[in-house]
């Protein structure tokens, strides 16, 4: 297995054989996956590939039908999402899960609020800025609703909020899907920024070029199953036939001819 | 870099980002306001014009609406609805509804009529189990929302219903009960009234309080490197808000002087707006008000808020309901039928409270309900039939969810949740 492991040669978590079916469906079938401190794994996959279902899992979402997890060298069943959170692999959801009626320091601390019959608001602002700080984002107050932020400030929210109880796992889920080019940037920076604090940060996105500008390790997941592991440097086209399953498929297929039609080869994306 | 540098050199850490205008200003103060109202974020606005309006017609067209008895009359009868109005103000809070706290009140009423007056059973427990089938009755809309999947619209309208029947089928034949005029219940509702000097004493203190937490937060701020709040713009707000609260102590006490009935309602308030903004309860509420499926997600037991929203209006309806009958004096078949319902419901919504969820305060009930009695004592002084007092108080409601919904939508384009 080609993996860069920077921070220690034992994985904090460490699926095997994990496969999961609902009814006669098998969704996942013994899908392996390791995540080390300090690196970020990108999960990618076309629709239908597993991956939320994965993700539901490790959040403690669903539960596999067969497979061990271990989560720093202990076999664990995670058998609720406050249970996976509890244990320290937090989640970031494609929706976000903000209330946009709250400000952000409200949000951060939802569920979690210091002292239960008497909020300490400065205690907690405090917090906000050190989180925010940490992660250099750009919110001008925290004494915003959310409902004022744009896209990327919410996301900054959103993962800021998933480090609040101190997690080793966080895992991404489309970070980037609704954003523009440089709030995408932007988010990217961040994932970089809770890498090198020492997460394994882990990725689900649909967007090649991002993933291979963030990611140390690149799991591919195909109808269920593991399609390979690849590194960043992966040619495009090869993370595409792993995504599809063949060499020739309809994405080859049309960059072909668009080729032909421009009358020149495309620009391979060699690094 | 230490807290004490951090205060000196940097700005504090709230605010050296340079897209921030400094609203601390009085001028600044005043056109953060102004942006607020602008954007549809009205907060107690509504209700200021309203009541400005409201004194100025009735006043013009018979001047004992504002004569000092009156608005002891007024304040008394502040209080029986405006406890129900709490409750309301709670499940509206999370986007839901009560329908039925105008029969809750009744059958609460009844139950006392009957246990007390008919049966002998002393009075502080015939009240405890009125307010006991009150939070049952919450258990019960609870149950039926969050397990069943029932609509609180629909829920509480069958209850609506239901307790109405429970409560004619207490009442029976007699179908009234005179509760004694000699009972310190009846003597609550109608004739207690606070000393003039405690009128005085509690009037100065909110102002107090407001300054003093004002304080204590500034140094906790200053300590942890934030920027200190405006105490200038605190303390201005308190000597306003106590300058009128000692003027409309003295222009009471010209008449028979507070309610202890009001003042009563107005603790109830106190300790329920500390709850919605000071406890991780109220924010809870909030949360599952503004956004439901990320207040689940961020580990609040959903289903056990509606069940306390549930259990608290239910039990506030009852509350109002035997404050209602110690103001009348009476356990009737009429009790919390009407217009009850929908004045509950109007006064939270003229206050501020949003039908659609996440935005409201307790104060709304206690200034939207000075509103609507305002409105009914003013048109009962001009001797107009219930008719047109439904039709102008239906209206009334009308035009406040109407500018409930446009200021939503403001508040929505402009960023304002």
């Amino acid at each position: 297995m080609p993996h860069t492991n920077p921070a220690s040669a034992e994985p904090i978590l460490r699926l095997r054989e994990i496969s999961k079916s609902f009814g006669a469906v098998s969704a996942l079938t013994e899908i392996e996956l390791d995540v080390y401190a300090g690196e970020v794994v990108a999960l990618v996959g076309d629709n239908g590939a597993g991956k939320s279902t994965l993700v539901n899992i490790l959040a403690g979402v669903h539960q596999p039908t067969t497979g061990t997890i271990e989560y720093l060298g202990q076999q664990v069943t995670l058998a609720s999402p406050s249970a996976a959170l509890g244990m320290g692999i937090a989640t970031v959801f494609q929706d976000l899960a903000l209330c946009e009626n709250l400000d952000v320091v409200a949000n951060l601390f939802l569920g979690h609020e210091l002292s239960a019959w008497r909020l300490d608001e400065v205690k907690m602002e405090v917090r906000a800025w050190a989180l925010l700080s940490e992660l250099a984002a750009r919110i001008p107050s925290v004494r915003l609703p959310i409902a004022s932020l744009s896209g990327g400030q919410r996301q900054t929210v959103a993962i800021a909020r998933s480090l609040l109880l101190d997690p080793k796992i966080i895992m991404l889920d489309e970070p980037t899907a609704a954003l523009g080019v440089a709030q995408t940037a932007e988010v990217l920076n961040l994932i970089e920024r809770v890498r090198d604090r020492g997460l394994g940060v882990i990725v689900i996105s649909h967007n090649m070029d991002e993933v291979r500008a963030v990611a140390d390790r690149i799991v591919v997941l195909r109808l269920g199953r593991n399609n390979g592991v690849f590194t960043a440097d992966t040619s495009h086209e090869d993370l595409v036939a792993a995504i599809t399953g063949a060499a020739e498929n309809s994405v080859t297929r049309r960059q072909k001819s668009r080729a032909e039609r421009d009358g020149q080869e495309r620009p391979h994306d060699q690094r | 870099m230490t807290n004490a540098d951090r205060n000196t050199t940097a700005a504090p850490l709230d605010r050296s980002d340079n897209r921030l205008r400094d609203d601390q200003s009085f001028a600044g103060a005043l056109r953060a306001f102004l942006d607020r109202v602008r954007s549809g974020d009205l907060g107690m606005l509504p209700v200021a014009v309203g009541l400005v309006v409201i004194s100025l017609v009735f006043t013009a067209l018979n001047p004992v609406f504002l004569a000092p008895n009156n608005l002891v009359n007024l304040l008394f009868d502040c209080a029986t609805v405006g406890v129900i109005s709490l409750g309301i103000v709670c499940v509206l809070m999370l986007g839901e509804i009560d329908l039925s706290v105008g029969s809750m009140s009744g059958l609460a009423s009844a139950i006392v009529g009957v246990l007390w007056v008919n049966s002998g059973v002393p009075i502080v427990l015939a009240i405890f189990i009125a307010l006991g089938a009150g939070a049952l009755v919450g258990v019960v809309y609870a149950f039926l929302f969050t397990r069943l999947g029932m609509p609180s619209f629909v829920a509480t309208l069958s209850g609506l219903l239901a307790l109405l029947g429970m409560q004619l089928y207490l009442l029976g034949s007699t179908g009234s009960i005179n509760l004694p005029y000699q009972s310190e219940l009846v003597r609550f509702g109608q004739i207690l009234i606070m000393p003039d000097w405690l009128t005085y004493a509690l009037a100065v203190v909110p102002g107090v309080a407001l300054v003093l937490g004002g304080l204590s937060t500034n140094r906790q701020r200053i300590a942890e490197g934030l920027s200190p709040i405006a105490v200038r713009l605190v303390v201005t707000k308190a000597v306003i808000l106590t300058a009128a609260l000692v003027f409309a102590g003295w222009y009471l006490n010209l008449g028979r002087g507070l309610p202890w009935m009001f003042a009563l309602f107005v603790v109830l308030a106190v300790v329920l707006n500390y709850g919605l903004t000071r406890t991780k309860w109220g924010r809870s509420m909030f949360a599952v008000g503004g956004n439901r499926e990320a207040a689940r997600r961020a580990g609040i037991n959903v289903k056990r808020i509606y069940l306390s929203a549930f259990v608290l209006c239910s039990t506030l309806a009852a509350a109002g309901g035997i404050l209602a009958a110690s103001r009348l004096a009476s356990s009737s078949q009429q009790a919390g039928t009407g217009d009850v319902n929908l004045n509950a419901i109007a006064a939270a919504v003229i206050g501020g409270t949003s039908l659609f969820g996440g935005r409201g305060s307790a104060w709304s009930a206690v200034l939207g309900i000075i509103v609507i009695q305002a409105i009914s004592n003013g048109l009962t002084l001009l001797n107009l039939s219930s008719s047109l007092r439904y039709m102008i108080t239906g209206a009334v409601l009308a035009i406040a969810v109407i500018v409930d919904s446009l200021a939503r939508r403001s508040r929505v384009s402009h960023g304002r949740g």
